[in-house]
């Protein structure tokens, strides 16, 4: 936990079980780390220019509170004449503009690094349709779709009557999963059939648009092994709730044995 | 002057109908500037609850996880129409209204340089509305491709996608008519004496917001033209197949779309820079550079497009440059925020409404702030762009923002409009509860949305539940308090403590040199400003 989850948690937590009755791992309240070299930059500047912002609030609402309190006229406060002062009015121009700069430099040199999608080990092409995703390992001759799993989206109809605290991970689990080998960089090609979707998965901090007609890059390195789930993140139509995305992280051995199980799967069905 | 219209027609059967037609007549034919200000603001009102109702049905699917109520098409549809319901049904009508009402007045002109004009700006206005709320009714339900209408999606919507269209430009000429006659007022109809730097910020923030929409409305009118174009009439500006791009309609809307904003929260600025000096018992601090830095906003509100689609597919030497211009947005807006406190500091400061708003208004405004400056940094907004942390970004700029500068105008000037004062116990009760619950249904969705919550979607994973709940409670409770709202405004329409011409303690500005109520004609020999 975030020093400053440690500080609003408590807070938030009284006021909401009043209410909901909630369990309390639930309130997740900042972004993850991450598992990819660019995750846990884009957590860096998140958290640093969120402190920032803390900082500069701290000294922006202080004043205001001050002047709040101090300057009322039910204390017998009589107002100053003065309208204006030229060199604070300097000062406070020049200075969020300096801090401005020292925010983008590592902000661009964040930036730069997560263009550079030279140098891959997997190269997957993945293609947004309304509502599933097609993975194609180009390199390999491996692809598949990837659809919601069917207990997810029995569960998530009208009236299904399904508890969806009783589905195991609703909504964010799928038929196909990516697999993909620890440590190696995945460069990744989005597109889209029909409309526009985004491949987005926040633990590998990558998304990007799928654009009918366009190729768009990024790439990922994810140095855990596990299992990572996200979503469409742009608005596709009626089910674009309902097309998540899993990412199985597994060692190369792991990786090599399921493109095998893979081909199998593909030969047994080609005559 | 209505309530003795309908008073008369119940008492004399026959006159009925000419009574009521005569009355309805006179609103529909209207070119007096305050007579079209509260046709404007009275519709804004009614669009207030049209759109919230909609955010009403979006927050109770969202309540728990699981899909309870709503089909997702209509929840689609539901998020669309809300946010072009209140955005140009609601809070630009509001303050267009404040615009007919108070620029006159300020600036001493018997009246609107163009009152035919003004009268078609409106009228067109809930044609407009009424062409884009009856969607909800056509085969195939109302636009559910999201305010922003990308294509292809927007191109899938069914019998009502030309609805859609032409409501937009309906509304769009209705704004752009608007805009040119308040420019042509104020730089036509000042009293002697007043020089541009003379005018109040107000003015001054409603002369920059009408070139915007100047600028920005005719690029809309373009965009949609040509998403019209590419459905019905064979081209394909936004079909790759064709030849063309789906992401340019994106840089198109955009580039209307970034100086919306500043469109919408230009006149809010205004008013909180005539509320705060009013309740601070001293002049507005640093007025040439709010003046200034209220033109730099707006200049570079046009050159910042692009960072709505830092996913979308874009050269790093773009990223960059729409990264530091966004950034640099924060110096004058910095500059505002601090010129406002220190109009305060060393001020004789009163909490009336108005000002709890203004108040208000600094300090969550200035939370959107600071998360549009996160949302500044591109490898940041990687992960941020299109979740609950957008949302709440945006309506922290546009509820404490635009619709907390609308209500503290409200509570400023209905004294003047109405010749009485409002309740002030009620519109301070109004006010703390609007505030609380604006921060319980709001605060909770900058965590979803870091939690890896997507927008716009109608149903999530259980992690989500608890914040959701939250957000949702709150929302109930900020739609019903503005019921109260509407009470207060009845309230004071029908009577109440008798309005002084000044109303409040000294005020700065020429509307408080007329009596209250303002009598329907105004400055008909022009003051004079020294």
């Amino acid at each position: 936990m975030t020093n400053r989850t440690r500080v609003f948690a408590p807070v938030l937590a009284v006021l909401a079980l009043s209410i909901a009755g909630p369990a309390w791992s639930d309130f997740e309240m900042n972004m993850p780390v991450g598992v990819t070299s660019t995750s846990r930059e884009v957590y860096f500047l998140h958290m640093m220019t969120l402190w920032i912002c803390v900082a500069i609030g701290a000294v922006v609402y202080t004043a205001m509170v001050v002047a709040i309190v101090k300057f009322r006229k039910s204390k017998g406060a009589v107002p100053a004449k003065f309208t204006h002062n030229s060199t604070i009015e300097v000062v406070w121009t020049v200075i969020p503009a300096v801090i401005l700069v020292a925010m983008a430099i590592p902000a661009a040199e964040g930036l730069i690094r997560m263009e550079d999608t030279r140098g891959s080990d997997v190269t997957i092409k993945v293609t947004g349709l309304q509502w599933r995703w097609h993975y194609d390992y180009i390199d390999e001759g491996v692809q598949f779709f990837s659809t919601l799993d069917r207990e997810s989206n029995a569960a998530r109809r009208v009236g299904s009557g399904v508890d969806p605290k009783t589905v195991d991970n609703y909504l964010l689990a799928v038929d196909n999963e990516v697999v993909v080998p620890v440590d190696a960089k995945v460069r990744l090609l989005v597109t889209g059939a029909d409309v526009v979707h985004a491949w987005w998965v926040p633990e590998l901090a990558v998304k990007k648009d799928a654009v009918p007609g366009f190729i768009n890059e990024t790439w990922f390195t994810a140095d855990t092994e596990g299992t990572y789930r996200g979503q469409c993140a742009e608005l596709c139509g009626m089910d674009h709730g309902f097309m998540p995305i899993v990412v199985r992280v597994v060692s190369r051995d792991e990786y090599d044995t399921w493109l095998g199980s893979r081909r199998e799967r593909v030969s047994a069905l080609t005559p | 002057m209505s309530s003795t219209a309908i008073d008369t027609a119940h008492g004399h059967h026959g006159e009925h109908r000419q009574g009521f037609i005569a009355w309805c007549l006179r609103w529909i034919t209207t070119t007096n500037h305050k007579e079209i200000g509260t046709l404007y603001l009275v519709f804004s009102l009614l669009m207030l609850f049209v759109g919230g109702a909609m955010a009403m049905l979006i927050r109770l699917e969202l309540f728990q996880p699981g899909m309870q109520f709503l089909q997702p098409q209509f929840f689609n549809s539901m998020t669309t129409l809300h946010a072009l319901v209140m955005l140009f049904g609601m809070i630009m009508p509001a303050f267009a209204g404040f615009a007919n009402w108070m620029i006159p007045l300020m600036i001493g002109a018997p009246d609107m340089a163009l009152p035919r004009l003004n009268n078609w700006s409106f009228w067109l206005l809930p044609v407009g509305t009424g062409l884009l709320l009856i969607t909800l009714f056509l085969p195939g339900g109302a636009p559910a491709g999201g305010w922003t209408m990308y294509p292809p999606l927007m191109l899938q919507t069914a019998d009502a996608f030309p609805f859609a269209i032409f409501a937009v430009h309906v509304l769009g000429v209705s704004s752009i008519l608007a805009a040119i006659n308040i420019i042509v007022t104020i730089m036509n109809l000042r009293a002697p004496g007043m020089a541009l730097l003379k005018m109040p910020m107000f003015v001054w923030a409603w002369l920059i917001t009408a070139y915007l929409l100047v600028v920005a409305m005719p690029v809309l009118a373009g965009a949609v033209t040509m998403l019209l174009t590419d459905r019905f009439f064979g081209t394909s500006f936004f079909s790759a197949a064709g030849g063309g791009d789906p992401v340019l309609f994106q840089h198109i809307f955009w580039f209307f779309g970034h100086p919306e904003v500043y469109i919408i929260i230009l006149p809010a600025f205004g008013i909180i820079s005539e509320v705060i000096p009013t309740f601070s018992r001293k002049p507005l601090f640093g007025y040439a550079a709010m003046v200034y830095a209220t033109a730099s906003i707006a200049f570079l509100s046009m050159v910042v497009w692009a960072h709505h689609m830092f996913t979308a597919g874009m050269p790093l030497a773009g990223q960059l440059f729409f990264m530091l211009s966004t950034m640099i947005i924060a110096v004058p807006t910095g500059v505002k925020i601090f010129n406002w406190t220190a109009t305060m500091w060393r001020g004789s400061l009163t909490f009336e409404t108005p000002m709890l708003y203004a108040l208000a208004f600094l300090f969550l405004f200035t939370i959107g702030g600071f998360s549009g400056l996160m949302l500044a940094i591109v490898p940041a907004d990687i992960q941020y762009h299109d979740t609950y942390f957008v949302v709440a970004h945006f309506h922290y700029v546009l509820v404490p923002g635009a619709l907390f500068g609308a209500f503290a105008g409200a509570y400023y000037w209905l004294p003047k409009w109405t010749g009485h004062m409002y309740d002030e116990k009620l519109g301070k009760l109004h006010f703390w509860l609007t505030a609380i619950f604006t921060n319980v249904t709001f605060f909770p969705q900058h965590f979803l949305g870091l939690a890896g919550m997507p927008r716009r979607i109608p149903d999530y994973a259980p992690q989500f539940a608890d914040f959701n709940a939250l957000s949702s409670i709150g929302a109930f409770g900020l739609g019903l308090s503005q019921l109260l709202f509407v009470y207060i405004v009845i309230k004071c329409v029908r009577g109440g403590e008798k309005a002084t011409a000044q109303v409040w303690d000294n005020p700065a500005g020429l509307e408080w040199t007329v009596p209250s109520p303002a009598p329907l004609h105004t400055f008909d020999e022009p003051p004079v400003v020294k």
